[in-house]
C-alpha cells in the first residue's frame, strides 16, 4: 500500500502569455475588442479632439486672471475672463454686505471654516465619538452661526439676514432647511407608520402634499401668502419667509427618506424590546430609531443634495443667493458680457459640493451593504 | 504528468471522444488557474470532479462551453474547436446543456416557458412541439403540475430540477453540472440526484462537479481529484474511493468522508 | 371569576381615541383660523375672495399660446390659467419624449463595454445631475443661445428645421380639405388595425409551425406603402407648413420660442442623466447568472438583450423614470427665469399681481400640480400590480 503512494507534483505557476495581461491587454480589451468596440473608441477619440483642445485653450492657457478691472479681458477675448471672478470672489461666496464692509468680513469666514473642521472629521472612517461631533454639528454650530454671522452678541454688529447673499446665503438656507425639517421628517416619518388611521392619513396628506407641489409655487406662497396667514402685524423678512417655504417642503422629503429606514428594521427588533417590556416610545426612541437613522443616511444626504441645489429657486423670488450673485454680477456694467464665466463659477461650486455628497452618500450605501451582508 | 498512474480509462464501449482537452492553461489575470489539463471524455461516459475549492474545477467546465475563456491549450467538443469564432460558440452551447449552483433560472418566465425558450428560438421549433417537449421534460423530472408557476414559488429542489429539464430540453449531447446542490438545502439535494441519477441511467454523457461522493460511487465511471489547478488523480470510483494513489488525495478524502 | 376593569386613562383604545380626536380638532382649527385671518388680511387690503374674476380680461399679452388663440382685451383670466396649463404640458411631453431618448442612449452607454464611452457617460451624468436645473436653464438660455445663436437671417439650418437666436422653426402639416384628410386619417388607422390582425396570425403560425415572418418590418413598410398610395390617391389632403424666413424672423411652421426650447433642452438634459442613472442600475441589477444561463443555453447575444435582460431590466428600470417624469414636470415651473409661459409663470406670477386674489390662484396652481402627481402615483400602482401579477 504504502509504496503506491504518489507525492504530488505541484506545477510551478507560470505567468500568464504576454498579449493577455499588461496595458496592452487592457486597452484590447476595453477599447478594441470588437470591430464596434474600435469604432466607438474612434469617435470618441475624434470627438475629444474636436472639444477637449479648444475648451481647454480658452479656460486655461488663454484665459485672463490678472488686473482688476475689465479692459484685461477686453483687449483678449479669446481666454474665459478669470479676473471677473477673482475680483467677485467675496461677493459671490459671502453676499454684498460682508464683501463691502473688510472689517466684518471674518465672520462668513469663521462660520465656514468652522463647519470645514466639524465636518471633515465625520466623513472620514476612523474618528472617534463621531456621534458627538454629529450632535454639536446639529446643534452648537447652529449657535455659534448665528452668534457670528448674525452677530449682536459679544459686540458684534448686526447683520440683518436681508444682508446675507451668496455662497452663505445658500448654505444657510439648506443647513436651516436640513436641520429644522429633520426632528419634522422623524416625527412625520413615525405618523405614517402609525396604527392609528387618522395620526397615519395626516401624515399622508402633509407629505404627499408637499412632494406633489413644486418648491417655486411654495416658495411664491411664502413670499406672498405667508404674511396673510398671520393676523396684521406679524411680518418676517423675505429670508426667513423661504426659509419656513423650505423647510416645510424638506420636511416631506426627509420623512419619505427615514420611512425608507424604518420599513427595513426587521419586525423582530420591535418585537424583542416589546417583550422586554418597554412602551411606545421608548421602543421608538431606544431601539427603532437609531438603526433605522443608521440605514436612512445615505437617502438623507441625497434629499439634501437635492435640497442645496433647489436653494437657488430663491433667486426667482429676488433673494441673492449665489446663483443670483453670479447672475447680478454679470450683467453689471462692469462686467457684462462675461456671463459664461459667472455661470460656470457658480455651477462649479454647487458641484464640488453636490458631488462630494453623493459619493459620501454612495460610499456610506455600499458600506452599509456589505456590513448587512456579513451580518 | 502527475496522473499517469490512472490515466488509462475504463473502457466499457468502443472508446470515442466527445469532449477533447489538450494542454489547457487558464489564468485570471496573473493567478495561474489551470495548469496544463489533458482530458478525454467518451461518449456515455459519467465523470466526477471533485477537489477543495479554488482548485480549478468549476472553471475547468465553465471553459467547456466558453463561459471562461482559456488562453492555452485546445477544447474540442464534437469534432468542434472552441474559438472566437460567435457562431461555433453557439452551436457548441446548444449542443452542451449546462446546470448551475444557483439554478439560474429566468424569473421573469413560467417554469415551462424557461424550458422551451431556447428550443423555440435557438432550435426553431414551433410552440406546440416545445410544449409537449417542455411538459415531457419536467415529467420525467418529476415536477409538471408546476409548470404553470414562476420560479420564485419553487422550492429549491424543485428550482434545479427544473434547471436540468431547461438544459435537457436542448436534447444535448454533454450535460455539465457545476456543483449542482451545494445551494440546496440536505433534505432537498436527495431528489436532484435522484434526477441526475435517472438521466446517468439514461445513458447521457455527463461531468459534474460535486463533493456527493455517493452518487460519485454509483454513478460515476471515473473520478477525477483536482487540486492547484492540475488534474491529480484519476480512477474508477472503487480504486478512487478505496485505494487512492496520492496523499493529497488521500488527505482530501478523509476530510470529506469523515464528518 | 373576577372582572378586572381598566382604569380610563390606562385603556389603549381610549388613549387612542383622545389623543387622535384632540389632533384632529386642532389640525381642523388651525387650518380654520388661518383662513379666516387670510381672508380677512385680503379684505383689508380691498380684495374680496371670490371666483368672480375668472370672467375678467386680462390686461396682459401672453405671447406664446399654440393650443388657445389669445387675443388681447378678450381673453379672461380663466383661458389664461388654460393656457399656462397646456403650455405645461407642452414642454412636459417634449421633456419625456427626449429626456427617455437620451437617458436610455446615456444609461447604456455607461454599461458599455468601450471603457472611453462608459467613462463618457459617468462624466456626463455627475455634471449634470450635480447642478441646479435652474443654474442650467440659465446658462443654455442667456450665456449660449442668446448671446452665440445666430440671428434669424443666419439660421443654423437643419434639414426643415431652422435654429436661431429666436428659437426653433419646425414644419407642421396643415389640413388643406377636412373630408379627404379625415378619410385618410382612417386608412392609416385602418393599415394599423391590420397589421396588428396579421401579427396576431403570424404570432399564430409560429406557435403553430414554428415558422416565423419579420413581422415588424412587413408592418411597417406595408403602413408606410398604403398611407403613401392613398394620400397621393387622395390627391394630398394635407399640406405642410414649412417655416418661411420674412423680414424679421421666420413666419409659419410649428415654432418654439427660444425660453421654451432653452428650457426644453435644459430639462432633457438634466432629466436624462437620471433616467441614465436608472437605466444603468437596472442593468447592472441582473445577476451573472442570468447572462451564463442565457449563454448556456445557446441564445444570441441579441436574443439573450431581448428576452432576458431587457425584461427584467426594465422592471427596475420604469417606476423610477416614472417619477423623473414628474419630477420633469414640476421643474419646468422653472421656466419663469426664462420667460416661458407656463402656469407658474401667467398664473401664479402675473395673474396673482394683477388680481391679488392669492387664495384661489395658489390653490389652483397647487391642485393642478396634486393632479399631475396623483395620476403619476396612479400609473405607478398600475404598472406595479401588473408586474406582481406576472412575477407571481
Amino acid at each position: 500500500m504504502a509504496d503506491s503512494t504518489l507525492k504530488f507534483k505541484k506545477l510551478p505557476d507560470r505567468d500568464p502569455p504576454e498579449n493577455t495581461i499588461g496595458w496592452i491587454a487592457w486597452i484590447r480589451d476595453n477599447l478594441f475588442s470588437s470591430a464596434t468596440n474600435t469604432l466607438t473608441t474612434l469617435i470618441f477619440v475624434y470627438l475629444f479632439y474636436l472639444y477637449i483642445p479648444p475648451f481647454i485653450e480658452w479656460a486655461i492657457i488663454n484665459a485672463n486672471i490678472s488686473g482688476t478691472d475689465r479692459s484685461v479681458c477686453d483687449a483678449n477675448k479669446s481666454g474665459a475672463c478669470w479676473t471677473f471672478i477673482k475680483v467677485r470672489l467675496e461677493q459671490l461666496l459671502f453676499g454684498l454686505y460682508f464683501a463691502s464692509n473688510p472689517e466684518q468680513t471674518w465672520r462668513p469666514i469663521v462660520a465656514f471654516s468652522v463647519f470645514g473642521m466639524l465636518i471633515f472629521p465625520l466623513v472620514i472612517d476612523k474618528t472617534p465619538h463621531k456621534k458627538w461631533l454629529l450632535l454639536a454639528l446639529l446643534t452648537l454650530y447652529p449657535v455659534l452661526f448665528i452668534c457670528v454671522v448674525y452677530g449682536g452678541v459679544f459686540g458684534i454688529p448686526v447683520s440683518d439676514t436681508g444682508q446675507w447673499g451668496g455662497l452663505l446665503l445658500t448654505f444657510a438656507l439648506s443647513f436651516v432647511g436640513i436641520i429644522v425639517a429633520l426632528p419634522l421628517g422623524i416625527l412625520l416619518a413615525l405618523g405614517r407608520r402609525s396604527e392609528m388611521p387618522i395620526v397615519k392619513m395626516m401624515s399622508v396628506t402633509y407629505i404627499e402634499f408637499w412632494r406633489g407641489t413644486p418648491l417655486i409655487t411654495i416658495l411664491f406662497m411664502a413670499s406672498v401668502m405667508l404674511p396673510l396667514f398671520f393676523p396684521s402685524g406679524v411680518d418676517f423678512d423675505k429670508v426667513v419667509r423661504a426659509m419656513i417655504g423650505i423647510t416645510l417642503f424638506q420636511s416631506a422629503y426627509t420623512a419619505e427618506a427615514v420611512r425608507g429606514g424604518l420599513q427595513a428594521i426587521d419586525k423582530g427588533q420591535n418585537e424583542a424590546s416589546m417583550a422586554l417590556g418597554m412602551g411606545y416610545w421608548r421602543r421608538t426612541i431606544l431601539i427603532i430609531l437609531p438603526q433605522a437613522l443608521k440605514i436612512s443616511i445615505p437617502s438623507i444626504v441625497n434629499t439634501f443634495i437635492a435640497l442645496f441645489k433647489d436653494t437657488s429657486l430663491v433667486s426667482i423670488i429676488g433673494l441673492l443667493d449665489l446663483l443670483k450673485m453670479a447672475q447680478n454680477s454679470s450683467r453689471s456694467l462692469d462686467w457684462n458680457g462675461y456671463d459664461i464665466e459667472g455661470y460656470l463659477f457658480a455651477g462649479f461650486v454647487f458641484w464640488i459640493f453636490c458631488f462630494g455628497m453623493s459619493s459620501y452618500s454612495q460610499k456610506l450605501e455600499r458600506k452599509l451593504d456589505t456590513d448587512r451582508r456579513a451580518e | 504528468m502527475t496522473s499517469s498512474a490512472a490515466s488509462k480509462t475504463p473502457t466499457k464501449t468502443e472508446p470515442s471522444p466527445i469532449i477533447t482537452i489538450n494542454k489547457l492553461n487558464k489564468w485570471y489575470g496573473k493567478f495561474h488557474v489551470l495548469k496544463d489539463i489533458d482530458l478525454n471524455v467518451n461518449k456515455t461516459e459519467k465523470i466526477v470532479i471533485c477537489g477543495p475549492s479554488g482548485s480549478g474545477k468549476s472553471t475547468l467546465i465553465r471553459c467547456i462551453n466558453r463561459l471562461e475563456v482559456h488562453q492555452e491549450g485546445s477544447i474540442i467538443v464534437d469534432g468542434t474547436e472552441l474559438t472566437d469564432d460567435v457562431k461555433q460558440i453557439n452551436e457548441i452551447r446548444s449542443d452542451v446543456g449546462m446546470v448551475f449552483q444557483h439554478f439560474n433560472l429566468f424569473p421573469h418566465l413560467t417554469v415551462l416557458e424557461n424550458c422551451t425558450l431556447a428550443p423555440i428560438w435557438v432550435r426553431k421549433k414551433s410552440k406546440v412541439e416545445a410544449d409537449e417537449l417542455g411538459m415531457e421534460l419536467l415529467t420525467k423530472v418529476r415536477i409538471p403540475d408546476q409548470a404553470h408557476k414562476y420560479p420564485g414559488q419553487l422550492s429549491g429542489g424543485q428550482q434545479q430540477r427544473v434547471a436540468i429539464a431547461r438544459a435537457l430540453c436542448m436534447q444535448p449531447r454533454v450535460m455539465l453540472f457545476d456543483e449542482p446542490t451545494s445551494a440546496l438545502d440536505p433534505e432537498m439535494i436527495k431528489e436532484v440526484l435522484e434526477t441526475m441519477i435517472e438521466l446517468a441511467e439514461s445513458g447521457m454523457t455527463m461531468l459534474v462537479v460535486t463533493h456527493e461522493m455517493g452518487f460519485a460511487n454509483k454513478v460515476a465511471d471515473r473520478v477525477i481529484f483536482m487540486d492547484e489547478g492540475q488534474i491529480v488523480e484519476q480512477n474508477d470510483p472503487e480504486n478512487f474511493f478505496n485505494n487512492p494513489k496520492s496523499e493529497r488525495t488521500k488527505l482530501f478524502l478523509s476530510q470529506i468522508l469523515n464528518h | 371569576m373576577k372582572s378586572t376593569t381598566i382604569p380610563l386613562h390606562r385603556n389603549p383604545k381610549l388613549r387612542s381615541f383622545v389623543l387622535q380626536a384632540s389632533l384632529l380638532l386642532l389640525v381642523t382649527y388651525a387650518l380654520f383660523s388661518v383662513y379666516q385671518t387670510t381672508v380677512s388680511n385680503l379684505e383689508d387690503r380691498g380684495i374680496k375672495t371670490s371666483i368672480g374674476f375668472f370672467d375678467e380680461v386680462a390686461p396682459f399679452k401672453v405671447g406664446y399660446s399654440p393650443f388657445l388663440e389669445f387675443k388681447l382685451g378678450e381673453t379672461t383670466y380663466i383661458e389664461v390659467f388654460f393656457i399656462g396649463v397646456l403650455n405645461t404640458l407642452l414642454v412636459a411631453v417634449l421633456g419625456i419624449l427626449a429626456a427617455t431618448f437620451l437617458g436610455f442612449f446615456i444609461g447604456v452607454m455607461r454599461t458599455s463595454q468601450n471603457w472611453l464611452a462608459s467613462k463618457c457617460a459617468l462624466f456626463y451624468v455627475e455634471t449634470f445631475r450635480n447642478m441646479p436645473l435652474l443654474l442650467q436653464i440659465m446658462f443654455w438660455n442667456f450665456a449660449i443661445f442668446l448671446a452665440f445663436l445666430p440671428p434669424p437671417k443666419q439660421s443654423i439650418e437643419m434639414g426643415l428645421l431652422f435654429l436661431n437666436s429666436r428659437g426653433l422653426h419646425t414644419p407642421i402639416p396643415v389640413i388643406e380639405n377636412h373630408l379627404l384628410s379625415t378619410i385618410w386619417f382612417g386608412i392609416i388607422f385602418a393599415s394599423f388595425i391590420g397589421a396588428f390582425v396579421f401579427a396576431k396570425w403570424s404570432k399564430k403560425r409560429f406557435e403553430s409551425t414554428g415558422k416565423s415572418l419579420p413581422v415588424f418590418l412587413i408592418s411597417i413598410s406595408s403602413i408606410i406603402a398604403v398611407s403613401y398610395i392613398s394620400f397621393v390617391i387622395l390627391g394630398s389632403p394635407l399640406g405642410i407648413d414649412i417655416p418661411v424666413l420674412g423680414k424679421f424672423n421666420f413666419k409659419g411652421g410649428g415654432q418654439l420660442p427660444l425660453p421654451l426650447f432653452s428650457l426644453w433642452f435644459a430639462l432633457t438634459i438634466y432629466t436624462s442623466a437620471f433616467i441614465a442613472e436608472n437605466v444603468r442600475a437596472g442593468i447592472s441589477s441582473i445577476s451573472k447568472g442570468q447572462v451564463e444561463a442565457a449563454r448556456s443555453i445557446g441564445l444570441t447575444r441579441a436574443q439573450m438583450v431581448r428576452m432576458i435582460i431587457l425584461p427584467q431590466a426594465l422592471r427596475v428600470v420604469i417606476p423610477p423614470t416614472i417619477s423623473q417624469y414628474l419630477n420633469l414636470t414640476k421643474n419646468s415651473s422653472l421656466a419663469i427665469a426664462v420667460g416661458f409661459e407656463e402656469v407658474v409663470a401667467v398664473w401664479a406670477n402675473i395673474s396673482l399681481n394683477q388680481t391679488g386674489q392669492a387664495l384661489i390662484i395658489i390653490a389652483m396652481t397647487i391642485v393642478f400640480y396634486e393632479c399631475c402627481s396623483l395620476f403619476t402615483s396612479f400609473i405607478l400602482n398600475i404598472y406595479n400590480k401588473r408586474v406582481q401579477i406576472t412575477e407571481r
